[in-house]
């Protein structure tokens, strides 16, 4: 059935093949081409004006004395400063950790059959999305107005405990309830939309060999869907870690209420706020490196071959520095099918 | 309604006597795959319309007809992929998605339809390896997780199995370093896996580049010699003819022409088998 392998005629595949043939083992290599590059007049133009602004920018930052960067250095790594900042990463942490648990779960019962949970769902991805966040952080602190007392019991039951709402809900427990429920809403979007980006011949092929749903969605569906979840929860966590700062309308002393309490007495508003931002800066830039390196594990199996990490690429860079810069084309793998 | 009508299922009335037949029930004596005037629709669209068909055991049936005509549907049907709407279907003597008891049709649970799902194996016309595992990953994962060997026993038997297929280096790739026939021969080895009893294949060969496809029919070919129950949805006419112990040509849903492959394909007796065999060939 195969058709001979030396048939010269085959159209397309090797269009462009007068130069060399690899087939035949040597031949000379090609002459590189030489040419007067194309010029870019307005690009000089552009980096120019960049240049102007930043050259501006950074005179600004060093010659005006209101920045007062000696009060920036004094309060940068002051206790109270880190302990906001502590309260703002512990808020992050944990209402993500709520939000990507609760996400999960409403993406799966927003995909289910059964309507009631569908439609459970959805309701609650409607009112948590629906209504601002802030309001959402004002309203679990105020629970104590609309339940003073909270019971764990039995529905409908008898009362195993009773507990005074103003103890139970702290305003760190209304921040993380409220940033957490909230979250949940956005991640269960992100969660649905990660598993329906996977091919349904994925499953299908599943259950082809006898896979339940449950197994499915766990070892097939999820893995995959990680790839597309991965980017946007990381943006959700950037977010959160900014977000908290909505906290402090409910006396949390998170990092931004901390230099808010700071300034409160020593009205140095504008370092304090400078203090904060390095600091949101400082934390979002981690983040950024830690999905960089989370996504690239699940990139696993989706391209050829793992993009090198910047540090890889680095090594390289000095280690092959003087090597030969056109590399003949070597990439094809040398194994034919069988 | 414990009423009268004992299988609510419309249609069958066309077969009378059909169900609690008891040369069916019979087990290994019984046909690998029988189905008897299954209707299949999607919502208005009509697409198995009664469809008689007895696959023996370690026939190779080949099954042909023009896109739409529900040749894949027929092939998902067999392991329950879909569900038909009318008429009965056994897979080795056993009905497939329902047991009946008492003259009553009662659903199979998820957990009883899995369990009969991993004795048929399937190979798709897309492959749909899982992409995020290596070969030898796709070929274990079943076995591992849905019939619970241990992994170094199955790892052991998905090596013999790609060593079958001819893809013995590419255990450790990922689907994406494979060719679209080394992924179909890692999809029929992973199917193999299971150890079923039979195979379906689902048009295998068609989104395959023309120089892969000998490679993906001659591991088929080597099956079929083995004794495998197969049936074939392919646009293959070749491989119908040599490996293939039947032939079925089918349009609009119903069977048009079945019989030997050499026979049909040479001197087809239908006009309808005539024209679409004269556009292939």
């Amino acid at each position: 059935m195969n058709s001979g392998p030396d048939n010269p005629g085959t159209p397309g595949a090797h269009g462009a093949a007068g130069v060399t043939r690899d087939v035949s083992g040597q031949t000379a290599p090609p002459e590189e081409i030489r040419a007067v590059p194309v010029r870019h007049p307005g690009r000089w133009l552009a980096a120019a004006v960049v240049l102007l602004l930043v050259a501006m920018l950074v005179h600004t930052l060093v010659t005006n004395p209101r920045f007062q960067w000696d009060v920036i250095g004094n309060y940068f790594l002051s206790s109270r400063v880190l302990e906001g900042l502590g309260y703002t990463l512990l808020l992050t942490v944990v209402a993500m950790v709520i939000g990507i648990v609760l996400g999960v779960l409403l993406a799966v019962m927003r995909l289910s059959s059964n309507p009631l949970l569908s439609g459970a769902s959805w309701c609650y991805i409607w009112l948590f999305r629906g209504t601002p966040v802030l309001v959402q952080l004002l309203f679990w602190f105020n629970l104590a107005a609309l339940y003073p007392r909270i019971s764990v019991g039995v529905p409908f039951g008898t009362e195993f405990a009773t507990f005074s709402a103003n103890d139970v809900i702290t305003a760190l427990g209304a921040a993380i309830l409220g940033l957490g429920l909230n979250e949940g809403a956005y991640m269960a979007e992100i969660v649905r939309a990660g598993i329906l980006s996977v091919e349904h011949g994925q499953s299908e092929a599943a259950q082809a060999l006898g896979m339940r749903r449950s197994l499915t969605m766990r070892r097939i569906i999820l893995p995959q869907a990680m790839r597309v979840i991965i980017p946007p929860t990381g943006n959700e966590t950037i977010s959160m870690l900014k977000t908290s700062s909505l906290a402090s309308v409910i006396t949390v002393t998170e990092l931004l209420y901390a230099v808010q309490l700071i300034y409160s007495v020593n009205f140095q508003t504008i370092p304090l706020l400078i203090t904060a931002s390095i600091w949101y800066l400082i934390v979002t830039s981690l983040l950024t490196v830690g999905q960089y390196y989370i996504e690239r594990h699940y990139a696993r199996g989706s391209a050829r071959q793992l993009p090198l990490t910047p540090w890889q690429r680095f090594r390289r860079m000095l280690t092959t520095f003087h090597a030969q810069p056109p590399a003949p084309p070597a990439q094809l793998p040398a194994g034919p099918n069988r | 309604m414990s009423g009268p009508g004992a299988p609510d299922l419309p249609g069958t009335g066309n077969i009378p006597g059909l169900p609690g037949d008891p040369a069916l029930a019979a087990g290994s004596g019984a046909p690998m795959v029988r189905a008897e005037g299954l209707h299949k629709s999607f919502g208005r669209l009509h697409v198995l319309r009664g469809i008689d068909l007895t696959v023996e055991r370690q026939e190779v049936m080949c099954v042909i007809g023009p896109s739409g005509s529900g040749k894949s549907t027929l092939l998902r049907c067999i392991n329950h992929l879909e569900q038909i709407n009318a008429g009965r279907l056994w897979v080795d003597g056993e009905l497939v998605g329902y047991r009946e008891s008492g003259g009553k049709l009662y659903e199979l649970h998820d957990k009883e339809i899995c369990a009969k799902r991993a004795e048929i194996g399937m190979v798709f016309q897309q492959f749909n390896l899982f992409p995020h595992m290596t070969a030898l990953e796709n070929v274990i994962e079943a076995p591992v997780r849905v019939g619970g060997q241990a992994k170094s026993r199955a790892a052991e038997m998905a090596r013999e199995l790609l060593y079958k297929v001819g893809l013995q280096d590419k255990a450790g790739a990922y689907p994406k370093q494979l060719s679209g026939g080394q992924q179909q021969r890692v999809a029929i080895a992973r199917a193999l896996a299971m150890r079923p009893k039979l195979m379906l294949f689902d048009e295998p060969t068609s989104a395959l580049d023309p120089e892969l496809v000998g490679d993906v029919l001659a591991v088929m070919r080597d099956l079929a010699e083995s004794g495998m129950t197969m049936v074939v949805v392919t646009h293959e006419m070749g491989f119908a003819r040599e490996a293939g112990d039947s032939l079925v040509f089918m349009d609009e849903g119903v069977i048009v022409e079945a019989g030997r492959p050499r026979e049909i394909l040479a001197s087809p007796q239908h006009e309808r088998t005539r024209s679409f065999l004269g556009k292939v060939l």
